[in-house]
């Protein structure tokens, strides 16, 4: 309908985000009057998310008619910043930041690197950087959820982990059964994705490149792709980040002072 | 002297300006039980936890047949100081599978024979197949006696091992600590609430006090100490 009336594809957009964010704002209100309030983090959250997109969405015109080159610099900065939001949202966690960075950049960045090497990922702008971006954002997710689950796996598990080592256990033994609950919880959203893809949703590079009028075919199958890449990046990330936290967790002594108490004290 | 398993030398511990212990100085001899007593926050289970090497001392030291436990390796040390806890928390699984923890971390395994000789000590013949979601208190409590006794300790620390068991299965739980020490000659430190306990079990007793040392006396006058003092 909105097609028909209007012509100038910017025009359309802008009229298409208007509504959706009506859309949005309505069903908000409606949380509020059931005494949920949204209202105020949603309006902060669209205005805030629909100037980022403009504006990546500007500096990603300039990248795509860029040199290829430039492409690691922009995924380096992704990975910087998804470590960062990464540690934010597993603030609890000691040396979320540092142990996010080396996490995202062996989980997200080998992958990239490795699949653009053999091709998976065409060795373009237009390719390395959209694609990437998935891969990050979704070891960003990943990470941040292993973080948290693993940490409060440690924290609930104190009487368990300390009487392992009072049997003569490793940290790494001690520590094994909660690593293990925290990485599998932190795979259950990649891997819930691969399992529904193309009945319960059609993500959005497909839709993307099908609305581009791409091979419906060709899109199913590299929707997979990125979608396998999704998982094993995630797959690395954390178990890196949940060992790297599991390292944190015990002193020289193999005493564990990831404990409530402890980080309380000054 | 030369007799003395565990010299407690000088062990301090604050936390923050927090004082936890200070200045215990205490030793145990072979097939010898010593009771620590005092009220709750008075430092029982934090002097366990640091005899364990779970914590670090401030200051001070441990020495396990003379020699200082920080040269052991924290492995090797938990190995040879074996620690109840209050709680006994078991691993999910059998019986038999929670005696053989200890000794596959080392790259050793039980025989059949050596899992039953062990449950027969603490009173669970035929518990080997068990399932521990199947235990009562004072059974699980005994699985972990016999869990840490796999390992073949030559100290033995409890942290107040029957205070969440009733009558009947705290009078199993004390025998089983009895005949331990008794047969197998092993040097124990009981952190209880229960002067009475003490009495029934131990050669010495040890009061402390807002993390430092009351006394250290027969268990019949710390237990007339703690009551004149209460």
């Amino acid at each position: 309908m909105l097609n028909a009336l209007i012509h100038d594809p910017v025009l359309l957009g802008v009229v298409q985000a208007l509504i959706a964010a009506l859309f949005a704002l309505a069903v908000t209100l409606f949380a509020r009057s059931r005494g949920v309030a949204l209202t105020r983090d949603a309006v902060v959250s669209m205005l805030r998310g629909a100037g980022q997109i403009v504006v990546v969405g500007l500096i990603f015109v300039a990248l795509l008619r860029g040199p290829v080159w430039i492409a690691p610099f922009v995924l380096a900065g992704m990975i910087a910043a998804a470590a960062s939001t990464s540690a934010r949202r597993a603030r609890h966690a000691p040396s979320a930041l540092r142990i996010s960075i080396y996490a995202i950049a062996a989980g997200a960045g080998c992958t990239i690197a490795l699949m653009a090497a053999l091709g998976v990922i065409e060795f373009t702008v237009n390719s390395l950087i959209p694609v990437g971006s998935m891969i990050v954002a979704n070891a960003m997710n990943a990470n941040a959820l292993a973080l948290d689950r693993l940490r409060a796996e440690i924290e609930s598990h104190i009487g368990e982990i300390e009487s392992a080592l009072a049997l003569g256990a490793s940290p790494d033994a001690a520590v094994r059964p909660y690593l293990q609950a925290a990485l599998r919880a932190s795979l259950i959203p990649p891997l819930d994705n691969l399992r529904s893809l193309g009945i319960v949703w059609i993500p959005g590079l497909m839709a993307g490149m099908l609305l581009a009028h791409g091979s419906p075919v060709y899109a199913s199958i590299y929707q997979f792709v990125v979608l396998a890449l999704i998982l094993g990046s995630a797959g690395i990330t954390c178990t890196v980040s949940t060992w790297l936290l599991s390292r944190q967790a015990f002193s020289q002594a193999d005493q564990l002072i990831l404990r409530p108490e402890l980080s309380s004290t000054p | 002297m030369n007799n003395v398993v565990l010299q407690v030398e000088r062990l301090s511990r604050t936390a923050g300006d927090r004082l936890i212990l200070s200045d215990v100085s205490f030793s145990v001899n072979p097939a010898e039980l010593l009771a620590v007593t005092g009220a709750s926050g008075a430092g029982k289970s934090s002097l366990l936890r640091l005899i364990n090497r779970l914590d670090e001392p401030c200051s001070g030291t441990v020495l396990l047949q003379g020699v200082d436990y920080r040269s052991l390796a924290p492995r090797e040390l938990r190995r040879r100081i074996g620690m109840i806890m209050q709680r006994p928390y078991l691993f999910p699984g059998t019986v038999a599978a929670n005696l053989q923890y200890g000794p596959a971390q080392r790259g050793k395994s039980l025989t059949p024979a050596d899992v039953d000789k062990l449950l027969a000590r603490v009173g669970l013949d035929g518990f080997a197949g068990r399932d521990i979601s199947r235990l009562s208190g004072g059974e699980a409590q005994r699985v972990s006696f016999a869990r840490a006794l796999a390992n073949g300790p030559e100290v033995l620390l409890l942290d107040e091992p029957t205070s969440a068991l009733d009558e009947a299965a705290t009078a199993q739980v004390e025998s089983v600590i009895s005949s331990a020490v008794r047969d197998r000659g092993l040097a124990c430190v009981m952190v209880t609430h229960n002067p009475d306990q003490a009495v029934r079990l131990a050669h010495r007793a040890l009061l402390l006090r807002a993390g430092r040392i009351e006394a250290i006396d027969t268990p019949e006058r710390i237990r007339d100490a703690q009551r004149a003092y209460s």
